[in-house]
């Protein structure tokens, strides 16, 4: 397999086409957050919106238009945490960070298993200026997470 | 014919991923230098590096000697008189001089004697829709300081500049029109000769961007007509940090400077400052010496090679490009095909690939050695124009050959069934 194909795997390529979770949802949940992000590199674009229920992740999803790394990359991360704990997110999001700045090398079984098919992108680390296309998606995420956790301890004080 | 070149360019004969030549098809966003200008920028380290216009040495003698006769060579390939050529950091740097010296003309910096330039409310700065945002958002910038409007003339679907409503956007309150010369997109270049009539119908000063069109073709500010012309360094064979403002004489020596500092004074006291004449008034403190001295070899590399047959050459490239990925499916080309033989098209090819996002276009590209630019190009209006965000573009230079030009062509023809995507 050529570093181009190691990057554009087969299941990266099926989330570009049929991608998961597209579509925001109207969260009536006390707990939201919503952040847009921008690569101004290109003009790609993702809005991600998070509602919670105690320490989970009640509804997840997503609006976007920009590459297949960026779009397919949103899309594996809707499908990984929707429904997930907070505390497996944070690690999930740690973990693809980390796979992101392993210059294409996998990392341990215990990582991977959280990622799932996310593993898939560690092709993408290999080639610097694709990976702000892969982390978009999760920057737009962790950052509507933080603000419905303040929203959340907001609302029980 | 131009020989062929890729000896005089060291870069050229490396190898990028997988081994595979380079096929360097990205020439307008920087242009690769030739030995001639590594060693001039290197010599003029190693045997002559002084301080400029000051002291009385043999080696700053030697330094102020290399920098203005790289000034004489640069004015020379645009058919200028050296003391109408401003050494700047680029072309962006060069238009913002010209922006920024009007609206501190306006705010009554530079006396009578730029009184001239002075506008407000009521006045009109014109642009075009097909602007890089270099010259643009300067222009943007000074509408807003000086409470300006900014009008706009648009572009059809080709991208050429319509001039249905010329006399009505370039109206009686107009003061500036700012233009590119060739566009960095469509790579058309412009007729130049009715807006610069249109300008001086209306008094309207006229501002070019050059820097696509300067490294590629014959250019000639008395046959231009235009009042400043911007260009850069590294866009044609020279340094980066380095590039030229063009101006009138007249102009240059009435607009304020914006930036100020050592050198560029007739008398401080620590009440007040004269300026010196143009150009030393707009280059204070300590100049990118070697990198001029590079532009200026620059410049006569591009000179004896000859500019006619640089454009010759790049035309036939343009040819090859154009032609080839218009016929391709599913493949749109930003711009007209163009006519060799009339040079209206610079060698350049901007596409937009059904179904396949621009970075995805160009990893493609890159895998198989062809390294083209993507994205907006820093025209996204332009973009917005032709209903797109981003786009692939390959750019040609003298060094660029054929097989290059067709390499762009047979990858890009890989791309879409490479992502599954079928007309």
């Amino acid at each position: 397999m050529s570093t181009l194909e190691q990057m554009y795997q087969q299941v990266i390529m099926d989330h570009a086409r049929e991608a998961h979770g597209r579509g925001l949802v109207e969260v009536t949940l006390p707990a939201h957050g919503e952040s847009h992000q921008v690569n101004t590199t290109c003009g790609d674009e993702v809005t991600l919106r998070v509602g919670l229920e105690g320490d989970r992740i009640a509804s997840l999803s997503w609006e976007g238009q920009g590459c297949s790394i960026s779009q397919a990359s949103v899309s594996a991360l809707s499908e990984l945490l929707d429904g997930e704990s907070i505390a497996t997110a944070d690690d999930t999001v740690e973990a693809f960070r980390a796979l992101m700045q392993s210059k294409g090398e996998h990392l341990d079984e215990e990582r991977e298993d959280l990622l799932g098919d996310a593993t898939a992108f560690v092709g993408v680390g290999k080639y610097p200026a694709r990976i702000k296309c892969a982390l978009l998606g999760w920057m737009a995420f962790r950052d509507a997470l933080i603000q419905a956790r303040s929203a959340s301890e907001g609302g029980q004080q | 014919m131009l020989r062929d070149l890729h000896d005089d360019f060291p870069i050229l004969s490396r190898t990028v991923r997988n081994g595979k030549p380079l096929v360097y098809l990205d020439s307008a966003a920087t242009s690769q230098k030739p030995s001639a200008v590594l060693e001039a920028e290197s010599a003029f380290y190693r045997e002559h590096n002084g301080a400029v216009a000051r002291g009385a040495h043999l080696l700053a003698e030697e330094a102020t000697e290399a920098f203005e006769s790289a000034r004489s060579d640069v004015a020379r390939l645009v058919g200028a008189s050296p003391e109408e050529i401003v050494w700047t950091s680029g072309a962006t740097a060069s238009i913002n001089l010209v922006a920024n010296g009007i609206g501190d003309a306006s705010l009554g910096a530079g006396g009578e004697e730029a009184a001239r330039f002075r506008i407000g409310p009521g006045d009109r700065i014109v642009v075009t829709e097909a602007e890089h945002h270099a010259n643009l958002i300067p222009w943007q910038q000074l509408a807003a300081r000086t409470g300006a409007e900014l009008a706009w003339i648009p572009v059809d679907d080709d991208g050429r500049f319509d001039l249905d409503n010329l006399d009505t956007i370039v109206n009686g309150s107009t003061t500036v029109l700012a233009f590119s010369h060739a566009g960095n997109v469509t790579g058309i270049v412009a007729d130049v000769a009715p807006l610069v009539a249109r300008a001086r119908e209306v008094g309207a000063l006229t501002v070019l961007d050059a820097c696509q069109s300067v490294p590629h073709l014959p250019v000639d500010v008395a046959q231009l007509g235009v009042d400043f012309m911007a260009f850069s360094g590294h866009k044609m064979l020279g340094p980066t940090g380095i590039g030229a403002l063009w101006g009138r004489k007249e102009l240059l020596d009435a607009l304020p400077p914006s930036v100020f500092g050592g050198g560029a004074i007739a008398i401080v006291t620590m009440e007040r400052t004269t300026w010196l004449e143009a150009p030393m008034r707009f280059e204070p403190g300590t100049q990118p010496v070697a990198q001029a001295v590079g532009m200026g070899a620059a410049a006569r590399y591009l000179m004896d090679l000859g500019m006619d047959q640089v454009a010759r050459h790049e035309a036939r490239l343009a040819q090859i490009m154009r032609e080839g990925v218009a016929e391709l499916p599913g493949v749109r080309l930003l711009g007209p095909v163009g006519d060799p033989d009339r040079i209206d098209v610079l060698g350049l090819a901007a596409v937009a690939v059904d179904g396949v996002h621009a970075h995805d276009v160009g990893q493609v590209l890159d895998d198989l050695g062809v390294l083209a630019r993507v994205g907006h190009h820093c025209a996204q209006p332009l973009h917005r124009r032709f209903g797109l965000t981003g786009s692939t573009r390959a750019s040609a230079h003298v060094y660029t050959r054929e097989d290059d030009a067709r390499a762009f062509v047979e990858a890009l023809a890989t791309v879409r069934s490479f992502f599954g995507v079928h007309a």
